[in-house]
């Protein structure tokens, strides 16, 4: 396949976003949708043949230049793309997952004004989403990085006329620059330890350094690096966007803030994930500020009503556990629960949304009840992402997650702990959801009489990502139940780069792995249950336990207050020096003081000087008569 | 004529807008509707002229791509020369100059009601000034411009300004003349010592010179070229002079008039006096740094859209300072990058604020909201144009900034890496005034109130506007995309210009050998005597 093709899996996207926002609006919505599934599909199917004929080539990798792009001094960037099975993986979950969601989002905006709008963003978020993906340095990387947050941007603030989904994407935009921030002091510090970007490069000179030699310099560069991928994946503390995120519409939610786009965090740290290696200090602060994301995002999901919100904290809470896979230095396991995770939860986020279709845009759990019947594909497809999402034994999301928790023991029981309670906060929360919508009694009635199941172009792809979450098992087995977790030999040229190990070695006995993991299911199982017993009848239950804790209660409903504190601690105080600097600097020092009190001196001066040219001869001859004297003085002295 | 033109391009791009813009002067008054259309025509011919004679120079081994040279008369008995020249440094400023010009004319094309013809007339009267100042060599020459563009300009915004154009034009003028004054005692200073205008005279007398007098003669210099970036603290002229300027003049100020500053910097202070320009470089990076996130803060407590873009320039061009004061290739390429890109970038805002204010009288943000549902061309430029001025990858903006950051960083400088830290910072600043504007602007519900901006918005963009925002935003991802294209010019240039102001004495000035073969073979003999003596 030559050249031009594999610049074709990024580029068709671009092309079909290019012709819809230019001409979509004027041919209408079939032309709209041909030509956004068409590009979509392009890439898939180019994405699968370069896939099998990279895993044909030496060292299963291509890497692909064209011309260059950024060159100044000894700086020099080309385009370029690499296909190794890191980047053909995800670039096969970015177009499947994306064509599914395409598909999907035919049925379920095709009443909404700004169609061509909107799939015009949905495949420019495709191209950058590639670029990311497919970038052989890190400036073409970062391209991506930043593409797919204004691609984030603009489909949050896609119903641009309403209040609050233009602040919503605001919020993320600049929330992913605090990130991007990092992104950038990383880039410059790789840059001046290797002299160059491209990560092949880098990559080979760290696997030359001694792990003293470039400690320093490392530890920082990957904590900066670190940064930048906790901004677009959503970790503590640059977390707080996602959750507004759901502003956007629903196909949105699903493609960019649950399956694709948060997880290029993790896939980014497995690029690098030879760089990371050296640097223990990084591989500490990613695990436990994993941990700590995944229970802290757990427990807010807790008591979320606004059904979307519950899956946005559980996409925290669930990228949480991948960063801990990482920094347990699973970088496999990390990654595999990115990719059954993206099947998933794409699938939790597309039921939602059906739901959300058939009640109207009800996105209040409170009141909805008893779709189980009404909507049958809805709730079989969800259920089976309920049971992969919490872990229930012989599922996808078990194998991901199971190995992340091993991995997380071995490193430390406490980080196990922590990942097995926040196991346990999910598997109560999601049967929460799945009890409160399909369950019961409805609680909307209204709502509830016109609701139905949705159509063919929205239940197919639930269909089709429902068998995906239960195939993707397949993929990664633990060996430790007979597998042979075959994406860890399968990511190895990718991860470790030909020189390290990146996959931890297993230290442990096949014996602790079945105790860990029995213990485990036996809490998610109980918690599962507890989460369904309590709701299964309605609220009453637990309202009735609200109020008797009503502490807590008010505490995780309202987020641990912490969108109010950084209001509070940072961007008010920012913008209150902003207009200090303006008023008292810029206005009262600078110009007050450094421009105009001159000026008026001048003009007094000036005045007071004319005061002098009164015009009368007897004025003059006394000056003259005093200013002789005063030189006969000098003079004489 | 032709041929005259191909033998003295460079004379013929400074004097034909002279010629033009006198024409349109003595037009009567009768025709002073059609000055305009001349006006445009002429500024577009002087692009087109500049643009097919220009780009297929090839540089010669001094990196010189074309120069003129002629005796003109002597000043205190030193010679002041008619000395022009095209080099890397200056090619893409120069056209970027004939490039905004016929923009800016177009967009301000309904703009002006009041004496239009008097308007156009003087802003190609301008244009003269402007490229004078970046092709001249001989340092009275470049004097003689530098100054003259103050002219156009103070009529520009005194007579068809807003509200405070008395005060805004005095201060500009006042405030731009009394940095170049000192300027002027330096210049004359090094004149009379050199026996000559021509910066390799200085340059090599400068050598010589005690290092305390070298650092006040740069200092001198610096002055006037900060206060033309403007550099913090000086920069105050700037907000002022941006907002009560009619549009076209905000474009071409933000596009050019800026530039000459920072191209000061680079074409004479640096090359002039090397040493003392390394000994402030940490004064002025510092300075830089402050300006990248004092003016993104200030620009955050802005009320005025335009406002708030003119302390965006106090922003961007503080990266341009920055790049020049790492003395790195990496940077100095960055600062030439950021230049053109804020050029076109900041000058498609101006303009793209003027649109609206000619719909609406007012320029208040929150007299705005929702203006996306009554104007979505508009908005399409509006928001490729800021995502292009919050530097996002693709776009122009990215490119300097990421080039004068990264240089920065490996300046290897002790303050570099931090400076280039805490610098990056305004990467994130520069979303956070952008994007909270453009969301109160352009998002949310219609502002409902009667009197409000939004209400008056009747009208999308019409062809002409559609016309002159087009060839920007090509240039904005062009720009991107091929930066090479634009600063593979001046690489050679800049590289020479840091290795001259690095190296040790006798080595230096190199920078300055010209196709003029006689000053070559002195400096050449200056340069062995040295050497020999030190020997």
């Amino acid at each position: 396949m030559s050249d031009i093709y594999y610049w074709m899996i990024p580029l068709l996207p671009l092309l079909g976003a290019a012709i819809n926002g230019l001409l979509g609006k004027r041919f209408g919505k079939t032309f709209t949708s041909a030509v956004a599934l068409g590009s979509v599909l392009g890439s898939l199917v180019l994405a699968i043949i370069a896939f099998v004929l990279m895993k044909a080539a030496p060292g299963q990798r291509l890497e692909i230049c064209a011309d260059t792009w950024i060159n100044a001094g000894s700086l020099s960037v080309p385009f370029g793309l690499v296909f190794d099975p890191l980047s053909g993986l995800m670039s096969l979950v970015v177009t499947g997952i994306g064509f599914l969601i395409h598909i999907y989002s035919v049925g379920y905006m095709g009443k909404e004004e700004g169609y061509a709008r909107y799939f015009s963003y949905l495949n420019l978020f495709i191209f950058f989403m590639l670029t990311l993906v497919l970038g052989s340095s890190l400036p073409l990387v970062f391209v991506g990085w930043e593409g797919v947050g204004l691609c984030s941007y603009l489909l949050i603030g896609y119903y641009y006329k309403t209040d609050y989904a233009p602040g919503a994407g605001l919020k993320a935009f600049l929330t992913n620059r605090v990130g991007d921030l990092g992104m950038v002091i990383g880039m410059m510090t790789l840059f001046a330890a290797f002299g160059t970007l491209t990560i092949g490069d880098i990559l080979v000179h760290a696997g030359g350094l001694s792990p003293e030699a470039g400690f320093g310099v490392l530890t920082f560069a990957t904590l900066m690096v670190f940064i930048g991928a906790a901004g677009k994946s959503a970790q503590i503390p640059l977390y707080i966007w996602l959750p507004d995120a759901m502003a956007g519409p629903t196909p949105v939610s699903a493609l960019i803030h649950a399956a694709t786009m948060v997880t290029s965090g993790i896939v980014l740290l497995c690029r690098l994930a030879p760089l990371f290696q050296l640097a223990p200090i990084t591989m500490n602060a990613v695990a436990w500020v994993g941990a700590a994301t995944a229970i802290f995002a757990a427990t807010i999901g807790l008591l979320q009503r606004d059904i979307k919100k519950v899956l946005a904290y559980s996409t925290v809470s669930q990228l949480g556990y991948m960063f801990l896979g990482l920094g347990a230095a699973g970088f496999a396991a990390g990654f595999f629960h990115v990719f059954t995770h993206a099947w998933f939860k794409a699938l939790l986020f597309l039921g939602a949304g059906s739901v959300i279709t058939a009640m109207h845009h009800e996105q209040d759990l409170f009141k909805m009840g008893g779709l189980k019947e009404k909507m049958p594909i809805t709730f079989w497809t969800m259920l089976i992402a309920t049971l992969c999402i919490i872990g229930f034994p012989g599922t996808s999301g078990f194998a991901s997650k199971d190995e992340i928790l091993y991995l997380a023991f071995l490193k430390s029981p406490v980080l196990w702990v922590i990942g097995v309670l926040g196991a346990c906060c999910t598997a109560f929360y999601m049967l929460r959801l799945l009890t409160l919508a399909f369950w019961g009694k409805p609680r909307d009635i209204h709502a509830f009489r016109h609701a139905r199941e949705s159509h063919a172009t929205m239940t197919a792809p639930l269909v089709v990502l429902a068998v995906g979450s239960i195939l993707a098992v397949g993929l990664g087995w633990p060996e430790a139940f007979g597998g042979s977790f075959a994406i860890g030999k399968f990511l190895s040229p990718s991860i470790a780069h030909g020189q390290i190990d990146a996959h931890a070695a297993h230290h442990g006995s096949h014996g602790l792995a079945w105790g860990l993991a029995l213990i485990s299911t036996i809490i998610v199982l109980g918690a599962a249950w507890f989460g369904w017993k309590t709701y299964k009848d309605g609220l009453t239950i637990a309202e009735a336990r609200a109020s008797r804790m009503s502490g807590l209660h008010k505490i995780l409903f309202n987020k641990y207050y912490v969108d109010e504190a950084i209001e509070r601690l940072i961007l008010a105080p920012v913008r209150c020096f902003g207009q200090f600097l303006f008023k008292r600097v810029d206005v009262t020092v600078i110009d007050g003081v450094g421009i105009n009190l001159p000026a008026a001196l001048t003009r007094m001066a000036g005045d007071f000087v004319t005061l002098l040219q009164t015009g009368r001869v007897r004025n003059y001859i006394l000056t003259m008569g005093l200013g002789t004297a005063a030189l006969i003085w000098l003079f004489l002295k | 004529m032709n041929h005259w033109i191909g033998n003295n391009i460079l004379t013929f791009l400074i004097f034909a807008p002279l010629f033009w813009g006198l024409l349109l002067l003595a037009l009567p008054n009768k025709l002073s509707l059609f000055t305009k259309y001349l006006a445009l025509i002429g500024s577009l011919g002087i692009f087109v002229i500049a643009a097919m004679r220009l780009l297929p120079l090839e540089p010669n081994n001094e990196g010189v791509m074309f120069s003129e040279l002629a005796p003109m008369f002597t000043l205190l008995n030193i010679p002041v020369e008619y000395h022009l020249s095209l080099d890397g440094l200056n090619l893409w400023l120069v056209l970027l100059t004939a490039f905004l010009v016929p923009i800016s004319i177009a967009g301000a094309w309904n703009s002006v009601k009041d004496r239009s013809g008097s308007f156009f007339a003087l802003f190609i009267l301008l244009e003269c000034a402007m490229l004078g100042a970046l092709l001249a060599r001989d340092l009275f020459l470049f004097y003689i411009f530098w100054e003259a563009m103050l002219i156009p300009m103070y009529f520009l915004i005194g007579v068809w300004g807003g509200p405070e154009r008395k005060y805004a034009a005095n201060k500009f003028m006042i405030f731009t003349l009394a940095g170049s004054l000192l300027w002027l005692v330096a210049l004359l200073y090094l004149a009379v010592n050199a026996q000559s205008f021509s910066p390799g005279d200085m340059a090599q007398k400068v050598i010589n010179m005690p290092f305390s007098a070298q650092c006040w003669l740069y200092l001198a210099f610096a002055l006037a070229f900060a206060i033309k970036v403007p550099l913090f603290p000086l920069h105050t002229w700037l907000p002022d002079a941006h907002t009560e300027a009619p549009t076209a003049g905000s474009a071409i100020l933000a596009g050019v008039l800026l530039k000459m500053g920072g191209y000061g910097f680079l074409r004479f202070a640096i090359p002039i006096l090397p040493a003392a320009a390394l000994h402030y470089a940490k004064h002025f990076a510092i300075l830089a740094l402050i300006a990248i996130i004092y003016g993104a803060l200030v620009a955050m407590a802005q009320k005025d859209i335009k406002k708030l873009v003119a302390y965006s320039s106090v922003s961007h061009m503080g990266f341009v300072m920055l790049g020049i004061a790492s003395f790195t290739v990496i940077g100095a390429q960055g600062a030439m990058m950021q230049m053109l890109s804020h050029g076109v970038s900041t000058g498609a805002l101006f303009l793209l604020v003027g649109m609206l204010y000619d719909r609406a009288h007012t320029r208040m943000i929150t007299d705005f909201g929702g203006v996306a549902s009554r104007m979505p061309i508009f908005t399409f430029f509006f928001i490729v144009v800021t995502l292009s001025s919050i530097g996002l990858p693709l776009t122009n903006g990215f490119i300097g900034e990421f080039l004068v950051l990264n240089g920065t960083f490996v300046s290897g400088f002790s303050w570099g890496r931090v400076v280039a830290v805490i610098a990056s910072s305004g990467i994130l600043l520069g979303a956070v005034y952008m994007l909270w504007m453009v969301k109160r602007v352009f998002w949310g519900p219609e502002n409902a109130s009667p009197g409000s901006g939004t209400a008056h918005l009747t009208a999308d963009l019409n062809v002409r506007e559609i016309a002159v925002m087009t060839p920007l935003v090509v240039l904005i991802f062009w720009m991107g995309l091929h930066h090479i294209t634009f600063t593979g010019a001046s690489e050679p240039c800049v590289t020479r210009l840091l290795e001259d102001a690095e190296a040790p004495p006798p080595a230096r000035a190199l920078f300055f050998n010209t196709p003029d073969q006689t000053q070559k073979d002195t400096q050449q003999d200056t340069q062995q005597d040295t050497q020999q003596g030190a020997q």
